[in-house]
């Protein structure tokens, strides 16, 4: 991995994922470190319905504090926020999460492109996003908007997800980005963490 | 590094014209949300330049009116949350019951839909002919289409699973005529119902009301407008009268909600 391309500074860490994404989650998030000084917040595509479900699998792997993220709270560095089924979050410019229930995008709710792009206007070029596995093209107009803006982005190697769709629909469009398989994901998260 | 389509002084800029010039006080709205539609709308209209928008929006009645409409968020379903009506059916409606006429308040009722599934939970335990619905919103043309109870064919699939999740045991489908691609509903349902115009922003308390309904409207609101918007329920709520929220509001941080007593695990209260 070429340090070069890992920022001075992150101040805000979002991952998109789909169908298949739950795997490498599972994967990266024993191998975080404990005290990370930025925000993680997660938004996947998944059925509305048992909300604590996925942040109670995620936290038994984890020494962060992961949360099913709430309305106008603070987005705070060393946890973990999951986007809750049905809503999309926005981040709001005094760095809180706003929940709205508006059309889906990309025929999702929450949409990836949604989250990521409203990070990308607060937290501009100290943003990193990653996105995981899935099926659709959720995520890629997200992620030009972070390209634009100064922020880095991550996809994960196509070829070792799941779902490859959705990872080769960024490669394709986003003009500056990272490819990193998996296993190397919680690797280059912690370095994000200085 | 290329700027964002609109930026935030551009949004502030229009929402102060549109206080001004028409009225609507969007300036307490969450920013990124608002600031969202505004960025949607304008590039869905193709507008050449911020500066356009803005003189249409400041100056041409009818684009306001489609502003308006746009800028609000109007998704909105029947029986949404089965367990919230379920919950409804089973420990508020029943209460309400007992006593000799019934007001509900829908704030920010859309299109509708929680007003017929109000309706239709009021019905199905025999207290609808004496309840009374007042349905309210900021947006007058989505208040036509409620009053007109007609919504699409292919969401009633999803409505009757809903419906029948909360509990509801008739058939869903003897609540509405299918025709062509819509199903009307019952018009002895809307029979009970009172539309209105209400800006939550700006109008007052109109009634007392022994149920109010205001779900998924307060996400849009900052933390400031939320409390003044509580503060208006409790002046509009009799005593021992519920105010229902929707699954990700709450109550909670308003100085006022220790005079208020949560049911059980739903977003519901009751004022003591």
């Amino acid at each position: 991995m070429a340090e070069a391309l890992i920022p001075t500074r992150c101040s805000a860490l979002v991952i998109g994922g789909s169908a298949g994404s739950l795997d490498v989650l599972l994967e990266i998030f024993p191998l975080l470190e404990t005290a990370i000084n930025f925000p993680i917040i997660l938004v996947t595509h998944r059925k509305s319905g048992n909300d604590s479900l996925l942040a109670d699998l995620l936290q038994s792997r984890t020494g962060l504090k992961v949360k099913e993220a709430e309305e106008k709270e603070p987005v705070l560095a060393g946890y973990v926020y999951i986007t809750p089924a049905d809503y999309h979050l926005l981040i709001e410019r005094n760095k809180t999460i706003s929940l709205d229930y508006s059309e889906k995008i990309n025929y999702s709710r929450p949409s990836i492109d949604v989250t990521f792009q409203s990070a990308a206007e607060v937290f501009k070029d100290g943003l990193v996003c990653i996105l995981l596995s899935g099926s659709n093209a959720d995520g890629v107009e997200g992620l030009k908007i972070v390209n634009n803006l100064g922020g880095l982005v991550v996809i994960q190697n196509p070829n070792t997800a799941i779902m490859p769709y959705m990872p080769q629909q960024a490669v394709n469009n986003v003009k500056r980005h990272i490819i990193l398989d998996s296993f190397a994901m919680a690797e280059f998260i912690n370095k994000l963490n200085r | 590094m290329i700027s964002e389509a609109i930026d935030n002084e551009q949004v502030d800029a229009l929402l102060s014209d549109v206080l001004e010039v028409h009225g609507y006080d969007f300036l307490e709205y969450s920013h990124a949300s608002i600031k969202r539609r505004i960025t949607r709308l304008y590039t869905l209209d193709n507008f050449v330049s911020f500066a356009e928008f803005r003189y249409a929006v400041k100056n041409d009645k009818q684009y306001f009116k489609r502003f308006l409409e746009e800028i609000t968020v109007n998704v909105t379903e029947m029986f949404r949350d089965p367990g919230f009506y379920q919950s409804l059916r089973n420990d508020v409606l029943p209460v309400l019951g007992t006593y000799p006429f019934i007001r509900v308040w829908v704030a920010g009722c859309s299109t509708g839909e929680e007003a017929y599934s109000l309706a239709i939970l009021l019905r199905e335990l025999n207290l609808l002919q004496k309840s009374l619905i007042y349905a309210t919103d900021i947006n007058p043309s989505v208040l036509e289409k409620a009053k007109k109870g007609i919504f699409p064919l292919n969401y009633l699939k999803g409505y009757s699973e809903n419906y029948v999740n909360s509990g509801g045991v008739k058939d869903f489908s003897s609540y509405y005529t299918a025709n062509y691609s819509l199903a009307k509903f019952d018009e002895s349902l809307s029979s009970k119902m009172i539309f209105s115009t209400h800006n939550l922003v700006s109008d007052h308390s109109f009634n007392e009301f022994q149920l109010i309904l205001c779900r998924n409207v307060l996400i849009y609101f900052d933390k400031e407008l939320q409390h003044k918007v509580f503060q208006l329920f409790d002046n509009s709520l009799e005593k021992l009268g519920y105010l229902a929220l929707g699954s990700k509001e709450s109550l909670d941080f308003w100085p006022g909600a220790k005079q208020f007593k949560r049911i059980k695990l739903e977003k519901i209260w009751r004022k003591l």
